[in-house]
């Protein structure tokens, strides 16, 4: 698979906006949707704004796709607007909408050559054919399939099927580019490379873009807001690394990346304790109440460490797994009512402290690391 | 929650309306028409006659309504309702013998090494070729007062059950032979190596992995032969002699008699157990789509000598019977005077000296089946599009599936006895199209509707299900992409439908017997007419002249799949 060539002119003409603080480019307001009495989506607001790659990340039969057709038109939602490009576009059919969208199964037609299968939506705009032969060969060329363009669909890769669904979709200049999972049906090392060509396509293009997903880790290499959605809602909208780092929701904290979650109660000193442990953490925290803490595992720290430290104290560990470039180890803590805890190590870490079950050591978490939630989540 | 959740709903801007009404695209209206026209027609098609015939049990010979009272001197005439029990005891005893036979038969094709397996299949499938008129015309031959063989019987009569029960058997093998077919073929591969590796023997595989892997397929087959046989109207016909069945029944009520009241009633009484075995075969099909799953391996036999030999042995003499009645027929038709003049002649096959329409019948048939296979297919295979391809219009696409099965449960002779009271009503508009040609291109569509239909959704369930969704994104009108890409990629599945659609055009006629004017009489029909006069061998004649008709077709149609279809359908090719 070789790289895409970027070196186009006329494609450069798209609209590329700075992304001011203008009207967004999509508005939903107030979006349900109703299967019966099961409530897909319940009152889903959200802006895309111009220029933006947006991924629609949660778990399967979270709404993230019926919000994706509710957009493309294609199940119309039960109540609420959508709005892009300043044009109420709620009951619009899918045809009287401007969108491109590439399908999980591409959906390519198989008795049409990747040639035609890309020509396919210039042809019925009743272009000149010269025009829509050199558009055609511009995308072919951009997506880096020239040299595929007259074989059937059936008869390339599945990483250059999706590239012609994507150049296909692209083919009519649509303002907003819709993909739905489009890179789960491929295999793990495709799916990596492609992940980087598709992004870099789009803020080359500088199209609009929404992509549903359930793997947290394209949304997060990938997108530059991801939009959280669990049961019909939508949880948190932020950049990849607020959602990361400061996870609205302890939904989010559990679902994106592994979180230790620790229950524990607020000290009179605004600490959390945790069987015999206090951390320090955030500040706002009512004495009595009961509080979660939130660890990741990679941000237990091993090296350095004194007993006087911050959020430090004693743990063994009690199992050890090797996950190939790093180490998970579960520790327990010293002390009464002593916790489990997930820590990442580095190989050379586990290597240089002779980390193996059993061991004895001081650990520590950066107080800026803790996220804590009221209650008992 | 301790921290601030980033802004989701920005307040105070739009505010959210009440439900949305979705506007109509241009496509859907295009497929909303196409859906109510279909369904439409089939209303006038099917439902509406059907109507018709219920209503004539309820009312005299002037159309008034007088209650039960027809159903009262039905139960009341023992000539009457003897048929009953008398249909009843061929058909379970066909279907108890048919089912073993085609499952041995199916047995020996799927799970053996036996040779000339393609053979085998091809013999055992010529009988869907003739009319059901011809295997009992070839029994009258061997078996008949002048037959070869009349010595088999002991002393016993072909015509009644046991000629019957011979014949319905012969018509009825390849349908049981195919559903039995596909059940054995798509077994799990995998399962058997577990009981095999478990230590299981040959007996306790067969019963604990084999059977209840087909079991719905047998169930399946069980409720078709059933419906078949009991709804079938040639064997008896010509080999039943005095034993009366349900379907000769309304025949002679309405042919012989004129009396449609009583058409009506033993019609209604025919339809009760073709709708029931529709609707359990429905179900078994429903649990048999649930048992398989994708990720099946195909079973492949290993050689065995002894195996192979004995069902050889027995896929060998089935198929001999099929070949000689076949044979028989042939040869009556072209000999002077079976048994005793054998010298060759055509005589025969001057129709035109005879009563029964004469070669007008045999062309009427060839426009007949090509009408029903050029309009069938087409009809077919839209409305099977907008059942399966429309998002929009639930209640309009579930009215069209609900008349697309419909036809299935219906029989034939009721079938056309409908059409005989909704078409022939003084107060129907369309009651010029009565012994018309295309009273019976529309008949015979709907007649043979469902098989087709459920043809062109599987074909069209294989499509990708959002290839209407991509093209709406390219603003490419629906029609343009059905043209485009469904129907090319489609194209061997209606290849198949019209190929159906012909040779059961071709075949048919126990829906015909009661629709057909004399300029529209048909090549079956006169196969029945010239038996009924005594003309067996020119009968026979007529019969093989559907033979050889649909043998031709059916070689055109693999020609044409194997050579046409393959350059055009290159892009199946990896």
């Amino acid at each position: 698979m070789g790289g895409w060539d970027f070196s186009m002119t006329a494609l450069e003409e798209n609209v590329r906006e700075a992304r001011t603080e203008r009207a967004p480019y999509l508005s939903i307001r107030g979006l349900s949707k109703m299967f019966g009495e099961f409530a897909a989506l319940s009152d889903v607001s959200l802006d895309v704004h111009e220029g933006d790659f947006v991924c629609f990340l949660g778990p399967s039969g979270c709404g993230k796709t019926t919000l994706l057709r509710a957009i493309a038109g294609l199940d119309i939602q039960t109540r609420g607007q959508i709005i892009q490009a300043g044009r109420d576009i709620s009951a619009l059919p899918p045809a009287e909408r401007d969108f491109g969208i590439v399908f999980q199964s591409y959906a390519l037609f198989p008795n049409l050559t990747v040639r035609k299968n890309v020509a396919y939506g210039l042809e019925s705009r009743r272009a000149a054919r010269a025009e829509t032969a050199r558009r055609v060969n511009e995308l072919l060329d951009l997506v880096g399939l020239t040299e595929h363009a007259d074989k059937y669909p059936s008869q390339i890769s599945g990483g250059q099927q999706q590239r012609v669904a994507l150049a296909r979709a692209l083919a009519t200049s649509p303002g907003l580019l819709l993909l739905d999972e489009p890179l789960s049906a491929l295999d793990a090392k495709v799916r990596v490379h492609l992940r980087r060509e598709i992004k870099a396509l789009q803020e080359k293009l500088g199209v609009t873009t929404i992509m549903v997903t359930h793997d947290q880790e394209e949304a997060l290499t990938m997108a530059d807001r991801i939009v959280v959605m669990n049961q019909g809602r939508i949880e948190q909208v932020g950049t990849p690394e607020d959602i990361y780092g400061r996870p609205a929701t302890p939904f989010i904290a559990d679902f994106v990346g592994s979180m230790n979650f620790l229950k524990g109660t607020v000290t009179p000193g605004g600490r959390v304790r945790v069987g015999a442990v206090e951390f320090a953490a955030g500040e706002g925290l009512r004495a009595g109440q009961p509080a979660t803490v939130c660890v990741r595992p990679e941000d237990v720290t091993v090296r350095g460490i004194a007993a006087a430290d911050a959020n430090a104290f004693p743990v063994s560990v009690a199992t050890i797994e090797f996950l190939g470039s790093f180490w998970r180890a579960t520790l327990r803590s010293e002390g009464d009512g002593g916790f489990e805890l997930l820590a990442d190590f580095s190989t050379n870490l586990v290597r240089d402290l002779g980390v193996r079950e059993g061991a004895q050591f001081l650990v520590a978490v950066p107080p800026e690391r803790i996220l804590v939630f009221n209650g008992k989540s | 929650m301790s921290r601030p959740v980033i802004a989701v709903s920005p307040e105070g801007l739009a505010p959210v309306r009440g439900p949305i009404r979705a506007r109509m695209s241009a496509d859907d209206k295009i497929l909303l028409a196409a859906t109510a026209l279909i369904v439409g027609a089939l209303l006038i098609g099917i439902a509406a006659p059907l109507y018709a015939l219920l209503a004539k049990g309820f009312q005299n010979a002037d159309g008034q309504f007088v209650g039960l009272a027809n159903y009262r001197t039905y139960f009341s005439t023992p000539a009457l309702f003897y048929s009953i029990g008398n249909s009843l005891v061929v058909t379970f005893i066909t279907t108890l013998i048919a089912l073993p036979l085609a499952f041995l038969f199916a047995y020996g094709l799927t799970r053996t090494c036996m040779s000339f397996k393609s053979v085998f299949k091809g013999i055992a499938l010529i009988p869907i070729l003739m009319p059901s008129l011809l295997p009992a015309i070839s029994l009258v031959y061997l078996f008949g007062n002048q037959g070869l063989a009349k010595g088999l019987l002991m002393g016993e009569t072909i015509y009644g059950p046991i000629g019957i029960v011979l014949g319905e058997l012969f018509y009825v093998f390849p349908h049981a032979l195919t559903i039995l077919l596909i059940a054995l073929s798509t077994s799990d591969a995998r399962l058997y190596e577990a009981a095999e590796s478990l230590g299981a023997s040959k007996t306790r595989i067969f019963f604990t992995v084999t059977l209840p892997g087909v079991r719905y397929g047998l169930i399946s087959a069980f409720f078709v032969v059933f419906t078949l046989v009991i709804t079938d109207f040639g064997v008896p016909k010509v080999i039943g002699g005095k034993y009366n069945v349900l379907a000769t029944d309304v025949y002679k009520q309405v042919v012989g008699r004129h009396d449609f009241e009583m058409g009506a009633v033993v019609s209604m009484i025919l339809l009760g157990p073709a709708v029931l075995a529709f609707f359990a075969d429905r179900l078994a099909e429903r649990r048999q789509s649930a048992a398989l799953t994708a990720r099946a391996v195909p079973y492949e036999a290993k050689p065995k000598r002894g195996r192979d030999a004995l069902f050889f042995a027995f896929c060998a003499l089935v198929g001999a019977a099929i070949l000689t009645v076949l044979a028989v027929a042939a040869y009556a038709s072209w000999i002077k005077l079976w048994p005793y003049n054998l010298t060759l002649t055509n005589y025969h096959y001057q129709f035109d000296l005879r009563d029964g329409g004469g070669w007008a019948s045999y062309r009427n048939s060839l426009v007949m089946a090509a009408w029903t296979a050029a309009i069938g297919t087409t009809v077919v295979f839209v409305g099977a599009y907008l059942v399966e391809k429309c998002r929009a219009f639930r209640t309009a696409r579930l009215a069209l599936q609900f008349l697309a099965m419909m036809p299935m449960a219906v029989p034939g002779l009721v079938l056309g006895l409908a059409y005989v009271f909704f078409f022939n009503a003084p107060s129907n508009p369309l009651g010029g199209l009565y012994h018309t040609m295309a009273i019976l291109v529309i008949n015979t569509v709907v007649h043979f509707y469902t098989v087709a239909h459920l043809t062109a959704v599987t074909a069209l369930k294989q499509l990708d299900a959002e290839f209407e969704a991509v093209s709406a994104s390219l603003k490419v009108p629906v029609y343009k992409t059905f043209a485009r890409v469904t129907v090319p990629v489609c194209a061997p599945a209606a290849l198949d439908i019209s190929m159906y659609l012909f040779v059961n055009a071709m075949t048919t006629v126990s829906a015909v017997v009661f629709l057909y004017a004399p300029h529209t009489a048909l090549a079956s029909v006169a196969v029945l007419n010239m038996d009924d006069a005594g003309e067996l061998a020119s009968a026979a004649a007529m019969g093989m002249m559907i033979v050889y008709t649909s043998a031709a077709v059916r070689i055109l149609h693999f020609a044409l799949t194997r050579g046409v279809l393959a350059r055009t359908q290159a892009w199946r090719r990896r």
